[in-house]
């Protein structure tokens, strides 16, 4: 499509504009202010508010530039007498119902209303008349309501309906008596829903953990990088004296756009959590720095003097640093230690010396939305990488068409063309099917190596389906989720999907869990490679075999094994049979095992660098100070490198370790293709009821864990068991109320919720939380009575 | 096995939906919303429930809110229990200038209730706030269950209102 373009001219300036183009998206383009409300450029255009009314040569009475398309030889004003007349009438309008309440308004000093009535209001009222009074709504932990303020611009209902794809607030009632709201009183479930506290051009919507904390021309604003999944989305954190009060989205179009997830908007409360701790922990006892670090590397040494450097494990949470992650890994293999790993939540290894340098999301962020098929395996994207949902959402309501192979029938907003919602077995067995079928309407056969996977399988109609989607829609993509990673037969799905991919020409991807999962591979925190991806000399024990096969010490950079690992009851046997464990956390402890606890800073005090799943390097500085003596966690490993006289560790700067790593790994190429199957490979196969878990969307990391407002927001999830009615049914447990769990002979009384969206063969147990710690691996067999 | 919200509608209600439905584009099932809701509302006595407005939401695939905006929008739906007869007077200028204030003020002496209250028997409804129903020429009139009364006096309205069971 060649663009077509027209001349017009405001007020007096020259411009060129996009045919059919809004005049208020032209305006905005060449700095041209026209106010406004109920436009916003991401949602449709309502032309509710009458605000944005400006001079059109020729046309009887002012238009509203966000509605009025441009035309060849169109003359603007938007100063004009009459334009201006215009906008102060609205002003006026627009004022009468508003409330005086400025001064105890939250959206003080950001406000739009404010903003554009200084420049258009009148400074007296003539309006005498009793002020309409609306009730505030509770719609939720997460966002404050004072509707008197509401100036009816829609713009939040409108963000319900095709952003967030469910729209839950409306405006109810008729003129006067028009109210938006709810109708039914219901905390607001989505995970994009904070959006709307910056959609409102008032203070009728408004951050309810920051409010009435400070006052917006007080906060200091710093550039940051949010800390949770690995979109990488750009943030600004707000400080008031130092101390962290909120975060708010820094537009970025390639990233994320002009949102935020809610999880990287309120997960800053558990900066604050009361368990912060603030000064070196050794037997739990408060100490001084010198104390501590003297008996990390007294406790590390000792143990490696006696049982040799192999009974050593390293394990560093995938949020951490770029700085940190090459730092823990030059640590590690300055002690000879070659046990160190990121992957906290993968099952299945067997493959990984043939893995890509470092797995990635195979395209642009901005490209997932011009897809036009797609096979998710194993994503709860809405939850897990929310904002490459709306990218795939976007591209869903373009036509595009979007497929899951799944371990359970999860809710997406937008239309789902085809899937398969299967137990572990059956989705392997799914996929087997898919690759079978592309593999035939390409007339080509399946690779020696993976033919042990397809022989005999009987392709369906929806896994032919998914096949012909794939095979004839380009551009097309291949993901592989968080529950694939975690899927205990991971390297044969992804043989399968790397297969599936390349035969009907889909780019295959990754969507990596964490904000610095894809910068754990490039940084080197792997047994099995060197930073930039060169093979280790000789490969260490991976994150799961460092608790299969428990070691005598463990250093834990930002994780919480029990609820970042992949089997917390294993985390938690080895810890607690460990001799030594040393944890570089920004919070106490409860589990006990811990020996010594260097207490470190989060996300927000400390500069680094973080990859997110394009493979996009984004590098931040520190907005506060740490609490008390905590300390930024690269200069704890810094220290510790010097302690142990370990060679190389005398940089000043975070920026010259970042050099270096960027050194290593800054400049290769992603490239996500795979070395093959392995021949005689047999179809992933298990007995009898399975546990599956997913991490639900707040409980992935220690610092959303703490989080206190999303924790009771209604998409935090109870550790519960789901059940298909049919299971439940012949397990006889219906109508039951909790039920006993029993993996690996471990027993727990949980909630029992009857969900047909859970496949029959699976009981859904989510992990990452506190109740199910106890029990075994994310997925593995399990009974129920 | 699962329980659907639209359950709740009668055989006769979907029928009569369906057959709204049919008269739209199929992408534009919303457009019976009017429809389905006056349907609703009649065989429920008079009123909405949520229930009933979410099981119509779900039978036309809207969301909820969506069918509340509509239903608190136009005034011939009641969202809360009111009396088997309805009675809306209009109050518009026609009809004020032909004497609906006085007419109003009969039927609240009459029936010993307020305008927008119902008679504590069940029986009478008197409707809030109705604007011109397009008979200015016979005004001053009201409405009454659906039926049109015009050219109202104190005798007439006796004459309606006894004559209701
Ligand atoms: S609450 Fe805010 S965003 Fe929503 S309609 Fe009112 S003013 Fe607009
Ligand atoms: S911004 Fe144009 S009418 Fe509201
Ligand atoms: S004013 Fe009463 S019917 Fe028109």
């Amino acid at each position: 499509m060649s663009e077509e373009l027209v001349n017009i001219e405001v007020n007096g300036i020259p411009l060129k504009a996009r045919k059919g183009a809004m005049l208020i998206e032209i305006t905005d383009a060449a700095g041209i202010s026209i106010p406004r409300f109920c436009y916003h450029k991401k949602l449709s255009i309502a032309a509710n508010c009458r605000m944005c009314l400006v001079e059109v040569e020729r046309a009887p009475k002012p238009l509203p530039a966000c509605a009025t398309p441009v035309m060849e030889g169109m003359k603007v004003y938007t100063e004009s007498p009459k334009a201006l007349a215009a906008q102060k009438g609205t002003m006026e309008f627009l004022l009468i119902n508003h409330p005086l309440d400025c001064p105890i308004c939250d959206q003080g000093g950001e406000c739009e209303l404010q903003d554009v009535a200084l420049g258009y209001g009148g400074d007296v009222s003539r309006f005498t008349e009793r002020k309409r009074v609306v009730k505030d709504k509770n719609i939720g932990p997460l966002i404050a309501t004072d509707m008197t303020r509401c100036i009816h611009c829609t713009r939040c209902v409108r963000f319900g309906d095709e952003i967030a794809g469910l729209r839950e607030l409306g405006a109810t009632g008729r003129g006067e008596n028009m109210e938006i709201g709810t109708y039914v009183a219901h905390s607001v479930a989505s995970e994009l829903s904070g959006n709307v506290i910056d959609l409102c051009p008032v203070g009728a919507l408004t951050a309810k953990p920051s409010r009435y904390q400070g006052r917006s021309w007080e906060y200091v604003q710093h550039a940051a990088v949010a800390p949770h999944d690995s979109i990488g989305s750009n943030i600004f954190i707000h400080t008031l004296r130092g101390k962290v009060m909120r975060v708010v989205p820094r537009e970025n179009e390639s990233i994320n756009e002009t949102w935020l997830s809610d999880r990287d908007r309120f997960s800053y409360e558990g900066i604050h959590s009361d368990d912060r701790l603030s000064k070196p922990l050794v037997d739990g006892v408060e100490v001084d720095w010198e104390i501590a670090l003297d008996a990390t590397v007294k406790g590390l040494k000792d143990v490696i003097v006696r049982q040799g450097a192999d009974a050593v494990g390293f394990l560093v949470s995938p949020t951490a640093t770029m700085e940190e992650l090459y730092l823990a890994q030059k640590l590690a293999h300055g002690l000879g230690v070659t046990n160190i790993d990121h992957r906290l939540r993968q099952a299945d290894f067997s493959d990984q010396a043939t893995a890509p340098v470092f797995p990635w999301l195979g395209q642009e962020l901005e490209e997932l939305e011009k897809i036009k098929a797609a096979l998710l395996i194993g994503s709860n994207v809405r939850m897990e990488q929310p904002l490459a949902g709306h990218r795939l959402r976007k591209a869903a309501l373009a036509g595009g068409r979007v497929m899951f192979i799944n371990p359970r029938d999860f809710e997406f907003r937008f239309p789902v063309v085809a899937k398969v919602v299967a137990d572990p077995v059956g989705m392997v067995a799914a996929l087997a099917g898919v690759a079978q079928a592309v593999a035939e309407l390409k007339g080509e056969s399946v690779p020696a190596d993976l033919a042990g996977l397809t022989a005999g399988v009987k392709v369906s109609d929806t896994e032919r389906t998914i096949a012909a989607n794939l095979v004839n829609n380009a551009p097309a993509t291949v993901l592989l989720g968080n529950l694939a990673v975690s899927h205990p037969a991971f390297a044969q799905m992804r043989a399968l999907a790397g297969f599936v991919a390349r035969c009907s020409g889909a780019r295959l991807g990754y969507l990596p869990e964490a904000a610095n999962s894809v910068g754990g591979w490039l940084a080197g925190a792997l047994p099995h490679r060197l930073p930039g991806g060169k093979p280790a000399p000789a490969a260490g024990l991976d994150a799961r075999a460092m608790l299969d096969s428990p070691r005598k010490a463990y250093v834990l950079i930002g994780v919480e094994p029990e609820l970042d690992c992949w089997d917390g009851a294993a985390a938690l046997k080895a810890m607690q049979a460990a001799e030594f464990v040393v944890s570089l956390s920004s919070y106490a402890s409860v589990a006990g095992y811990v020996k010594v606890t260097l207490p470190v800073a989060t996300f927000a005090e400390t500069s680094g660098t973080y990859v997110n799943a394009e493979g996009r390097w984004q590098s931040f500085q520190g907005a506060s100070k740490p609490l008390g003596e905590a300390r930024p966690t690269w200069k704890v490993l810094r220290v510790l490198g010097n302690l142990c006289g370990v060679q190389g560790f005398d940089y000043i700067s975070s920026e010259d370790v970042l050099a270096e790593v960027q050194g290593v790994g800054g400049s290769i190429q992603p490239d996500n293709s795979l070395g093959i199957g392995q021949p005689g490979w047999q179809l992933f196969q298990a007995d009898g009821l399975l546990r599956v878990a997913d991490v639900p969307i707040y409980a992935m990391d220690p610092l959303v864990r703490r989080a206190r407002s999303l924790q009771s927001s209604p998409l935090a999830q109870p550790a519960e068991v789901r059940l298909h009615p049919d299971v439940a049914q012949e397990l006889g447990v219906v109508g039951r109320d909790r039920v006993q769990v029993r993996q690996n002979g471990v027993a727990v009384d949980l909630p029992l919720v009857l969900d047909d969206s859970v496949p029959r063969g699976c009981a859904w147990i989510p992990a990452g939380l506190p109740a199910s710690v106890v029990l075994g691996p994310a997925v593995g067999p399990v009974i129920i009575q | 096995m699962s329980v659907r919200k639209s359950d709740l509608l009668s055989a006769h209600a979907r029928a009569e939906i369906d057959q709204w439905v049919s008269r739209y584009p199929a992408d534009k099932k919303q457009s019976a919303v009017l429809a389905a809701l006056r349907e609703v509302q009649h065989e429920n006595g008079g009123y909405l429930t949520t229930e009933l407005m979410d099981a119509v939401a779900d039978y036309l695939d809207m969301s909820p809110i969506a069918v509340y905006e509509v239903a608190s929008f136009y005034s011939m739906f009641e969202l809360k229990p009111v009396g088997r007869h309805s009675i809306a007077v209009c109050t518009n200028v026609s009809c004020m200038l032909r004497g609906s204030d006085t007419v109003l003020a009969y039927i609240e002496r009459k029936l010993g209730i307020k305008l927008g209250d119902s008679t504590p028997d069940g029986k009478f409804y008197l409707k809030k706030e109705e604007e011109c129903l397009a008979a200015c020429c016979g005004a001053p009139m009201m409405q009454v269950n659906h039926i049109y009364y015009e050219h109202l006096t104190a005798e007439k309205v006796d004459q309606v209102l006894d004559s209701l069971e």
